[in-house]
């Protein structure tokens, strides 16, 4: 199977131009023939890819595929259990340091990229301790920081409105949409780097659904998104760049509207019409 | 391979995070010392409870200890009368509690409707398993003893002994029975089993294993209990044994025992315990030494079938 | 369940078989199901059997001594020729060894469940938890006499006015005692945390030891509430341990390192006598039993409340 073809390798990471489009801004990270061990099983092979900075980046496929295993080598949750194992490399720029090297610390990688996971979870502590999370875990401790910190960040997930007077409520009050804004409240409280997105919507119903787009697409500005999405619509609806992964490979990668409108590969055309998967 | 090479202005920054990390990661490591340190206590407390009644009381293990009646010379008493009442008691109460128990799990997991009624019964069991169990030797005081009219014997002691087991055994056997997948249940169901064909046929032998681990445990816990049979009034002094159950002549089988007088391991441990004549209590720690191995080796047991038995069944 | 039978003449004696055999299989069913429900019921006669046995004789008992007489008295002496019956003493005892036992076995308790929980290879858990359960099923008279023989002669030598009945020794005893169920209990209830929980917090940049404090136990409160509330109970009805080691003398005083009573080693000390059934003081130990029931009935509604509070608060 030829997996990467279609893959701009980091080096040419500044393309040629394109008449018709704006170019491609600078990396923020890349995938450098990465592959990924549960065990004895590899679950990701080789993959390259670039993911661009204040852009929303998709990853597409059938269940199964690896794009979750994939977002979650980025802050390297796969370290949270034995027997896993990476290879090759997830360089992080402008530091241009591999997030994967053995010498540089998980917990460091977490909190410089936060995560928003499939299904809310908020903890069981009210709506402000779950969103000055971040911030306490990091030893911040004045009162004035974090309640400053805590607006900001739930102003930024358009949540700020509905909670402003109830913030010593349990999180778990919230309806289900509001507590994924308050676990994206959550993740940018603390300013990261990247933002990564676990398939966010699939636990909630379409209003919810449609708020949560809503927000990532105002959120680019603020930080680089990197979401997984089992809802071929949403990539199309949410995202800049598309990438169509199956079996654990990386089959195609490009711009969102060039990879739905003429997909280089029979597999991601069969893909997006529906055909498969 | 750290390269850091293009710098933005946030290195500072970064070097306070690495810095709070490497402070946090410490307090990781630490906790994780004393964790151990914790845990282990509970593990060094047995092995040197274990190793201090060795020392004690292995000296006085011999043909005779066990042979012997209890003596004013603490050379040569033994505990043969309460081995022997301990066995005894064990059957009376493994008799009484065994059916009694896996019928009430089997009611309750087979049976049970959804109403008032089965609410009341599980809010009974679980309360029950929490009643200290000098309190079921106060029930048996006045229930057995002296209304009943069994008096201070082994059938009092046995049944005071199932009662405070018949928890145990009935949760356990709810568990196994549970674990037995529905599709079983409905395979059974649907060729015309009737509910009882269902039970005897196919949720018992399924969960047989698992009710046994319920009934050594509930058991192992009945050797080792004193205060409800002192409550109920057993002798710390015996120096008979009970009468046979076997008879040269017809019926050849008595129950007289049921009805004698007794004493039990843990009692005559006590007993020697509480005396202050040093001689004694190495006779305590050799009895104390044959209750736990007793317990122990039930619950060891039971641990190892419960072991077995996850690996063994995949539904 | 009903059939519809075929009637044809020659069918009807096979028929007639057929429902007196139904109606015989029914019967029997009904009657397998009445067994087993009497056996249910057990549980609940149990109960309802030492609720009445312990108010019945009770009831005797207080005929004598005054309910005022019985909770505000500080001297407790049924067996003297001039007896006095003041609970009080009996009820300090209890709640001094008691305890003692919680200061031990809460922290340790805690701290294992929380690192066997979250900190431990799966390895050590596997290996650990058989022996912790083996602590369990030693019997309490082994413990008592651990106590007296070996934890007593060990504190004397770092407290040398200690005597040798004190409840100091079976108070920590009882904790050791009670570790593997308040460490069980509660890391049944921190292992059934949800997994997405613990990644939210560790997704934040959150160590091992910030999860769990911050976000593992907090959730897991309610099961952690229960676990102690268990250990408590377990800690005031223990009686052997306190009845060999702690001494029979009632003594009015919350120091644990001084010899006392407990409400359970009065029970046995009154048992291990040869008292007239129906005598006062055969009737007191139903009244000592009835409040120790009561305290852990207590203790038992104080921790199903603060459950409910906690749940409220999450």
């Amino acid at each position: 199977m030829v997996s990467t073809t279609s893959v701009r390798p980091v080096s040419a990471a500044v393309p040629a131009p394109r008449a018709e489009t704006e170019p491609d801004p600078a990396p923020k990270a890349a995938a450098r023939g990465l592959s990924f061990y549960y065990g004895e099983v590899q679950a990701l092979k080789n993959i390259d890819l670039v993911v661009h900075e204040h852009r929303v980046t998709a990853l597409i496929g059938p269940s199964g595929c690896g794009k979750s295993t994939f977002l979650r080598c980025f802050n390297r949750m796969h370290d949270l259990y034995p027997g896993n194992r990476y290879e090759g490399e997830i360089r992080l720029y402008p530091d241009d340091m591999n997030l994967l090297d053995a010498s540089v610390d998980p917990i460091e990688v977490r909190m410089r990229l936060a995560m928003v996971f499939q299904k809310p979870n908020p903890f069981p502590k009210s709506i402000f301790e779950n969103v000055a999370y971040g911030l306490r875990v990091r030893g911040e401790r004045s009162r004035r920081t974090l309640a400053d910190k805590v607006e900001q960040a739930l102003r930024a997930a358009a949540l700020w409105d509905e909670v402003k007077d109830r913030l010593e409520e349990p999180a778990f009050n919230l309806s289900g949409g509001q507590q994924q804004r308050l676990c994206i409240a959550r993740a940018l409280a603390t300013d990261p780097e990247m933002l990564l997105f676990d398939e966010p919507t699939s636990a909630l119903d379409p209003i919810a659904t449609a708020s949560i787009e809503e927000l990532i697409t105002e959120l680019k500005s603020r930080v680089t998104i990197l979401i997984v999405t089992h809802n071929m619509q949403q990539a199309a609806r949410v995202s800049d760049y598309t990438a169509y992964m199956y079996l654990g490979e990386l089959i195609e990668f490009g711009r969102t509207d060039e990879l739905f409108i003429k997909p280089k590969h029979k597999q991601t055309e069969d893909y997006i019409t529906g055909r498969f998967g | 391979m750290r390269t850091d090479a293009p710098q933005p202005p946030r290195s500072a920054e970064l070097a306070a995070m690495r810095e709070l990390i490497r402070r946090h990661k410490r307090a990781d490591i630490v906790f994780g010392l004393v964790g151990l340190v914790c845990m282990m206590v509970g593990v060094v407390t047995l092995l040197v409870l274990f190793v201090d009644l060795m020392i004690d009381g292995l000296p006085r293990f011999s043909r005779d200890f066990f042979m012997n009646f209890p003596s004013r010379h603490a050379e040569r008493a033994g505990i043969l009368s309460a081995w022997v009442g301990t066995c005894l008691v064990m059957l009376v109460t493994m008799v009484a509690a065994v059916p009694l128990g896996v019928a009430a799990g089997i009611y309750l997991e087979e049976y049970a409707p959804k109403n008032w009624v089965t609410d009341l019964i599980e809010i009974n069991v679980t309360n029950l398993a929490g009643v200290p169990s000098i309190v079921y030797g106060l029930l048996a005081l006045g229930l057995f003893v002296y209304i009943f009219g069994l008096g201070q014997s082994i059938a009092t002691a046995g049944l005071t002994l199932a009662l405070l087991i018949l928890p145990v055994i009935i949760v356990t056997t709810r568990e196994a029975i549970r674990a037995i997948p529905v599709a079983i249940r409905e395979a059974a169901y649907g060729v015309g089993a009737t509910r009882w064909q269902v039970v005897a046929d196919h949720v018992l032998p399924y969960s047989i294993g698992g009710i046994m681990t319920g009934v050594i445990i509930g058991l192992a816990r009945a050797i080792g209990e004193t205060a409800p049979l002192i409550t109920v009034g057993a002798l710390t002094f015996i120096a008979f044994l009970p009468p046979s159950p076997l008879r040269s002549e017809a019926p050849y089988v008595s129950f007289e025992w049921l009805l004698s007088p007794f004493t039990v391991l843990p009692i005559q441990m006590f007993n020697w315990v509480s005396r202050p004549d040093e001689k004694f209590l190495l006779n305590a720690a050799a009895t104390g030494i044959v209750i736990i191995v007793a317990t122990l080796a039930m619950n060891a047991l039971a641990i190892w079938l419960r072991y077995r038995l996850r690996k063994r069944i995949k539904w | 369940m009903e059939q519809v039978g075929v009637r044809m003449p020659v069918a009807q004696s096979v028929h007639a078989a057929r429902l007196a055999h139904k109606r015989a299989r029914r019967l029997k069913e009904s009657a397998i199901e009445a067994v087993l429900f009497l056996c249910a019921l057990s549980a609940v006669a149990t109960t309802v059997a030492i609720v009445v046995i312990l108010l019945y004789e009770s009831l005797g008992f207080f005929e004598v001594v005054s309910l005022r007489e019985f909770l505000t008295g500080t001297v407790w002496t049924p067996l003297f020729t001039n007896p006095q019956y003041g609970v009080l003493p009996l009820v300090a005892g209890t709640v001094t060894t008691a305890g003692v036992a919680l200061v031990v076995a809460v922290p340790l308790g805690l701290v294992t469940a929380i690192y066997l929980s979250e900190f431990a290879p799966h390895g050590v858990r596997e290996t650990v938890k058989p022996f912790l359960e083996l602590l369990e099923g030693v019997p309490t008279v082994v413990y008592g006499y651990f106590a007296l023989l070996f934890v007593t002669p060990l504190l004397q030598k770092l407290m040398p006015e200690l005597p040798g009945f004190n409840m100091l020794s079976p108070g920590i005893v009882i904790g050791i005692m009670i570790i593997p169920y308040v460490s069980s209990v509660s890391e049944d209830a921190m292992r059934a945390v949800p997994m997405s929980l613990r990644e939210g917090s560790y997704a934040m940049g959150a160590t091992r030891f910030q999860t769990a404090i911050k976000v593992v136990l907090p959730a897991a409160l309610s099961g952690v509430v229960a676990a102690f509330i268990l250990g408590i109970s377990r800690a005031v009805g223990e009686t052997m341990v306190v009845a060999v080691a702690a001494g029979q003398q009632p003594n009015f005083t919350f120091n644990p390192t001084e010899s006392a009573a407990t409400i359970t080693a009065y029970i046995v000390q009154v048992a291990l006598g040869d008292l007239p059934h129906g005598s006062i003081a055969y009737q007191s130990i139903f009244a000592a039993g009835l409040v120790l029931v009561l305290m852990t009935l207590a203790f038992n509604v104080i921790g199903h409340l603060l459950r409910r509070s906690f749940r409220e608060r999450y």
